[in-house]
């Protein structure tokens, strides 16, 4: 195994009720990779997402998490996982940017503690880093969703983690912030040394800057460079989404 | 009762112990409101009341004095939380179904004891609508001790249990003990009820619980002004409620959850006149 491979996958099955739900996945997640996990709606995505949270266990096969087998990992805070749901929250929760982007920190800093001095500076960073400083003592549901979305990457981002997860961050996003959302993670990956998974159905501006491109429906299809993905025909792209699809890039 | 207050002990007790539940009823309130909880606060309240029937019972029947009332219903309360809990997990996705078992169990328990100890009496009077004078010195020391530890959780766990109110599934990922907190807040949250009840009565504890914070929500910037918002308004209502209920002659329950009222409705309406004038400007 590859010292600096972030996730490993192994023959991973999942099935519910006899449904075949993933098949036989194999995957591998390099160090500073900046990947994106591309399929149709009901192709596994989540549930991919969260074998490898550990929040689902798979039917057969093996996970290993920064070179540590998944029943043994137990350094979350290496993980920072931006989920769908995180959109759909309660809009009328009465907290703060602050107060959201500090959740990111509680497990770090361990039961029975406070924040300290340099653990509210790494919050005023993480909003910082995100372009939301305007914003910290605004209440969350005042937000727009794209706004709210920058806050929770703020909320992964502060505990520092070196892995990145994140599950259709943009639904709900107007095309414009989707722009500047993804501007946002290239620099986390290029200049903070993030590793990324973006789980995502946006193929059109996604392309643009992962390193490379996996493609899961049951199993995965297809993984390679965006380069190699766009050279793939209507006809191919097809048969892994299991009907015609037009690919035309998402950009409005 | 302002005047009295410096004379006699017992309501000094009184004003005293009302404070005390002016902060942690809402403190937890806080928390409960916005987990989306608050019926659990009157479910546990009537499995209190179980509880108190319970000792009031023990007491006429075997002159059982050396377990004040307050005792049999903090026990009911913890044990019911851990039932609530129990069911919860049992029915995943209809949870709300816990509430309606422990509430019509509790009061169906307390019909029996009630029964069994010949009926109401002023005693149980007290218990349901509260009372101004009902706290004696054992009652106060214990409603103290539990304020100290309910304080020093909530201080200490703080950041765990608004990770947990944001967003659980987040919180589980991150590796909170989710689960554990959970039952320990569950657990704190029957204390604050079986304290209450002296003061402000089985049915109207869990308004003072909730109409401070639904007050301070419309208001507040942010969760932890909020729930020092929400006990700024517990205090001012208990106080207010207290006293006019002293001179008039009314439970406190009463006076205490119709100044909750007020405060309430003084808020939305301070929101709405903020909200227009903005509006204006824009």
């Amino acid at each position: 195994m590859n010292q600096d491979t972030i996730i490993t996958l192994r023959n991973i099955n999942y099935s519910i009720e006899k449904k075949n739900v993933l098949h036989d996945v194999n995957f591998e997640l390099p160090k500073g990779a900046f990947v994106g996990l591309l399929g149709p709606n009901g192709g596994g995505k989540t549930t991919l997402t969260k074998i490898i949270l550990g929040m689902l266990k798979p039917t057969s096969g093996n996970v290993t998490l920064f070179n540590k087998p998944l029943e043994e990992f137990n350094d979350w805070t290496k993980i920072g996982f931006v989920s769908q749901k995180s959109n759909s929250f309660n809009r009328e929760f009465p907290a703060t940017v602050y107060e959201v982007v500090s959740t990111g920190l509680t497990s770090k800093v361990g039961y029975f503690k406070f924040f300290n001095r340099y653990d509210k500076e790494k919050i005023l960073q993480a909003i910082d880093a995100v372009g939301m400083n305007e914003y910290t003592r605004e209440n969350i549901g005042k937000l727009s969703g794209g706004q709210q979305q920058r806050v929770f990457i703020a909320r992964a981002l502060v505990s520092e983690p070196e892995l990145l997860i994140l599950d259709e961050p943009t639904v709900g996003v107007d095309s414009e912030n989707v722009q500047r959302f993804y501007e946002l993670l290239h620099d986390l990956n290029q200049n903070k040394g993030i590793t990324l998974l973006l789980i995502t159905h946006d193929t059109g501006t996604m392309t643009k800057y992962a390193s490379n491109v996996a493609c899961l429906n049951k199993t995965l299809h297809f993984h390679g460079k965006p380069e190699e993905y766009e050279k793939l025909t209507e006809r191919e792209i097809s048969k892994f989404y299991g009907h015609p699809v037009n690919i035309v890039s998402h950009d409005h | 009762m302002l005047a009295d207050l410096l004379e006699f002990d017992f309501l000094r007790q009184t004003f005293m112990t009302g404070l005390l539940i002016g902060i942690i009823a809402p403190l937890l309130g806080t928390f409960i409101v916005v987990r989306r909880l608050s019926l659990i606060a009157d479910a546990l309240s009537h499995v209190t009341l179980a509880g108190i029937a319970f000792g009031l019972f023990l007491e006429k029947r075997y002159a059982l004095v050396m377990i004040p009332p307050i005792y049999s219903g903090l026990l009911f309360s913890v044990v019911g939380s851990i039932f609530i809990e129990k069911l919860r997990s049992v029915y995943k996705s209809y949870q709300e179904i816990a509430i309606p078992i422990i509430l019509s169990g509790g009061v169906g328990l307390s019909v029996i004891f009630i029964a069994l100890a010949d009926g109401f009496n002023t005693e149980l009077m007290n218990y349901l609508f509260g009372s101004a004078s009902a706290v004696s010195k054992a009652d106060f020391i214990t409603i103290f001790t539990i304020t100290i530890f309910v304080v020093l959780i909530i201080t200490f766990l703080y950041k765990e249990l608004f990770t947990l109110s944001f967003d659980e599934e987040h919180s589980k990922v991150s590796g909170i003990h989710s689960k554990q907190i959970h039952l320990l807040f569950i657990i704190l949250t029957a204390l604050v009820i079986a304290a209450s009840i002296q003061i402000v009565g089985v049915l109207l504890v869990s308004a003072l619980m909730t109409l401070p914070v639904a007050a301070s929500m419309r208001i507040a910037r942010g969760f932890k002004q909020m729930m020092f918002l929400a006990i700024a308004f517990g205090e001012l209502a208990v106080m207010i409620g207290l006293i006019s209920g002293y001179y008039l002659n009314i439970p406190p329950g009463g006076t205490i959850v119709v100044v909750s009222i007020i405060i309430l409705l003084i808020a939305i309406g301070y929101k709405k006149v903020n909200v227009t004038k903005l509006g204006a400007v824009e």
